[in-house]
């Protein structure tokens, strides 16, 4: 069998098999090539490929961490540090976010001239400008003019504010525990009342206020905990004392270090746009029909917004806003830009510039990012097939 | 007192307008007075109400004009654009008094009260922006550490970058093709030349010396046209039937734009090096540029896909009816269609990555926001911060602001046309 003959007996099958393999032998050959490299680098190097350093000794400190930590702990441990602080100026910013840009969004739909054009150059200014610059701007140049810790701005003489940070007051718990079981608790109970309250009315047409139950439930249990379960809460207020002559410090109460305000500010002032344009496409998706049919069948302008246009808007709004919310938790990556000891900043700065296992460190980040964004993205796939209109 | 008899009638309309209008107008005066006079006509109201009177006098009146229509235009337009409810002109107020408050001490500091003449930090003494500091170093936040007598160089790449541009919306169809062609495959290794130098008498420029606004344009231009064609060709072949491919580039697609860019700039700078042959130095710019053209491609993927699944089955169907191959049927009937159709969501892109250049600092390479830090950080230019990044906001917001309008433009006009 020549060759010519060979090429012409190529079934259809054979057609579509060949790029195939050439395509996973380009991708083989690509790995072998790097690893190859990467063996014969780090051989030069006097390492080797491993995650045992994990467990070493760090030996460096970290500025602001929500956990128990100093030099004497892991790896591990710091990359974790990092994790909780990446969460916890994501969790901030998807707040306030969510908060600024559902009301910017309404806002933005509003009668009223001034306040539709307020928001929409809110929108057209801060979606505008790189964020990295927000954030610089909100760290280096508006923060750093507050007033020194001697004067510091005083809100209430409970809480102050000054350039070293804002120092609110502690909560010191007894039996949190009990508390925060009976939150647990109330979630719980909410759902099922939920689900009881949608058979009654799918069943019988009754309709449960499940909203102030819900309310009652959620302020009454743990509160109960503090009358008869031994729960009680103090605060520590944060109080000016004298180190040297000129040395003053806040002691006491939590200090919330500028890095993570500018970040929090910077990151939900620009998502907050995002979000509002998401809003706003939202409220106006839903058709003017659906109004005009529910006030037709004499629904009050509650019940209309409540029953027919927010179920609505929100199967609109919901997916392009989730999405929002892990661009955000991504961006929150520019902490390493001002020094807020988040999980890029912590790990692929500090914890490689110690150790030089950049292929580990690196792997892990990128890792642990990606893992974060793929699970969201399958929870939206499946609340998306969830919310889906189903036609008949 | 019952309000509903304060309620304006047709009848005696013009009391209340006269009377309404004088309690706003009292509102107004109240409030600028005491925010720029620091008098207060209503001292001797306690602390707390004496706050909040510009804020009643104003609701008050307006509330005496609102009427649900008048017959008078002017009336009748206010009340239903910022007075249809007592909410509504509260809101209202609150803007207008937020404007005088704060507008004008913004002004002074911008223009007013600012320094523009002289050469050092020592002369600006007015308390305003010190504009100085931008003067003087702009030639920096331009041209990053170019050598200032090499500079021509980049003007005259960019100067023949905009002519090519311009002249390609004005010469005939038969040569705009051509121009094209060159602007993409030719005129970036020229400019590149011309910028880095080496050979033809051209002093050698190494890419840590270039930064500030032209190598954020630099960046964000050959990071587009790179990233375009990976893009067509990942989406491609996401779309593909055939599994292997069609893995791979979910894959690829998938794994980028789950990390943040950061993260891909750290490891272009740390650990594509140990990819590489021992002693095989790859320019720190070109790795940047790798690595963005990669991260960006990920996203003009799906932006190219979007085109690609809201093109009818009937072309496709047709081009195959024709009797077309694949590459056949897609370089001539589907990707013109389906590239028209996401030219807006391409400039969305291409905005993105203008605004994620000011990143590239974390490998050291300083553009505009980059040269700002540095400024700033100058000993004889200490506390000119805000200076700085008010500065780098404006230009980059006129970039992206003239950019989105006309991705904006673009979408209409696309949209009436099919």
């Amino acid at each position: 069998m020549n060759f010519r003959n060979f090429k012409l007996n190529l079934s259809n099958k054979n057609k579509d098999l060949i790029p195939q393999i050439l395509t996973v032998l380009f991708l083989i050959l690509v790995v072998i090539y790097f690893t190859i490299n990467a063996q014969s680098n780090m051989g030069n190097r006097g390492i080797s490929f491993g995650f045992g350093f994990l467990s070493q000794e760090s030996s460096f400190d970290i500025t602001f961490s929500l956990i128990d930590y100093d030099g004497s702990h892991t790896y591990a441990r710091a990359f974790l540090v990092g994790l909780l602080n990446t969460i916890l100026v994501s969790a901030i910013g998807i707040f306030f976010a969510t908060i600024l840009g559902v009301t910017i969004g309404i806002a933005r739909l509003s009668q009223n001239y001034l306040v539709a054009k307020s928001a929409e150059w809110y929108v057209e200014i801060f979606r505008n400008i790189p964020l990295i610059l927000q954030i610089f701007f909100w760290y280096f140049a508006a923060l750093r003019a507050l007033p020194l810790t001697v004067d510091s701005i005083n809100f209430y003489d409970i809480s102050f504010l000054n350039v070293k940070g804002w120092y609110v007051p502690k909560f010191v718990w007894t039996n949190f525990s009990i508390f925060f079981y009976s939150i647990i608790f109330a979630f719980i109970s909410i759902y099922f009342l939920a689900k009881y309250a949608q058979k009654q009315r799918d069943k019988f047409g009754k309709q449960i206020p499940t909203l102030y139950i819900s309310i009652l439930l959620i302020i009454g249990l743990p509160f109960l905990t503090f009358l008869i379960g031994g729960v009680s809460l103090s605060f520590e207020i944060p109080e000016l004392t004298q180190l040297s002559k000129t040395v003053y410090v806040y002691q006491g109460g939590v200090s919330i270090i500028p890095e993570l305000i500018s970040l929090a500010l910077a990151l939900s002032m620009y998502t907050a746009t995002f979000i509002a344009e998401n809003v706003r496409a939202g409220i106006l998706g839903v058709s003017k029909g659906q109004k005009e049919a529910a006030a037709s069948i004499g629904l009050t302008k509650g019940q209309i917004l409540k029953l027919v246009v927010m179920p609505q808007a929100l199967r609109i709004i919901i997916p392009p806003t989730t999405n929002q919310y892990l661009n955000l938790t991504k961006n929150s990556s520019l902490a390493a830009a001002i020094a807020y000891p988040d999980i890029v900043l912590v790990f692929a700065g500090t914890a490689l510039m110690q150790t030089g296992r950049a292929i580990e460190i690196i792997s892990i980040t990128m890792l642990t990012y990606l893992s974060l964004s793929l699970s969201i993205s399958v929870f939206m796939n499946w609340y998306n097939k969830k919310m889906a209109i189903k036609e008949k | 007192m019952n309000l509903s008899t304060l309620k304006s009638d047709k009848k005696n309309l013009n009391s209340f307008i006269a009377f309404g209008s004088a309690l706003v107008f009292i509102g107004f005066v109240d409030i600028i007075l005491s925010s720029f006079f620091s008098t207060n006509i209503t001292a001797f109201l306690p602390d707390k109400i004496s706050y909040l009177t510009p804020l009643l006098f104003g609701l008050f009146g307006l509330y005496l004009i609102r009427i649900e229509f008048s017959g008078n235009k002017l009336l009748d337009k206010v009340n239903t654009n910022f007075n249809s409810s007592n909410f509504n002109a509260l809101l209202t107020l609150l803007v207008i008094f937020a404007l005088i408050k704060y507008i004008p001490p913004l002004l002074n500091w911008f223009v007013f009260d600012a320094n523009f003449a002289g050469n050092t930090k020592e002369d600006c003494t007015s308390g305003g922006a010190c504009w100085v500091f931008i003067k003087v170093w702009l030639n920096r936040f331009v041209y990053g550490l170019y050598p200032d007598t090499e500079q021509w160089r980049i003007n005259t790449a960019f100067l023949t970058l905009f002519l090519l541009v311009g002249a390609s919306f004005f010469v005939p169809q038969r040569l705009k093709k051509y121009i094209i062609i060159f602007l993409l495959f030719v005129y970036p290794i020229i400019g590149l030349k011309l910028i880095s130098g080496g050979d033809f008498g051209l002093k050698y420029v190494e890419t840590g010396a270039w930064g500030g606004l032209s190598l954020t344009f630099i960046v964000s231009a050959f990071a587009l046209i790179l990233c375009f064609p990976i893009g067509t060709i990942l989406a491609l072949g996401r779309r593909s039937k055939l599994p292997a491919i069609r893995y791979t580039s979910i894959g690829f697609i998938e794994l980028w734009r789950g990390v943040p860019l950061i993260t891909v700039l750290f490891m272009s700078a740390v650990m594509f090096p140990m990819f590489l042959p021992d002693g095989t130095y790859v320019d720190k710019l070109i790795r940047v540029l790798i690595a963005i053209t990669l991260f960006e491609a990920a996203y003009m993927a799906e932006v190219v896909r979007g085109g690609l699944q809201a093109l009818p089955k009937g072309q496709y169907e047709a081009a195959k009816s024709l009797g077309m191959g694949y590459w056949r049927m897609h370089f001539l009937i589907i990707l013109p269609q389906a590239l028209k159709l996401v030219i807006p969501g391409i400039a969305n892109t291409f905005l993105a990555l203008v605004k994620d250049t000011p990143l590239i600092f974390v490998v050291g390479l300083l553009e505009l926001a980059g040269m700002v830090n540095l400024a700033k950080t100058n000993p004889k230019w200490l506390g000119m911060a805000m200076e700085g990044y008010v500065f780098a906001g404006l230009v980059f917001w006129v970039i992206c602001y003239v950019m989105s309008r006309y991705s904006q433009n673009l979408e209409r006009k696309l949209k009436t046309e099919r």
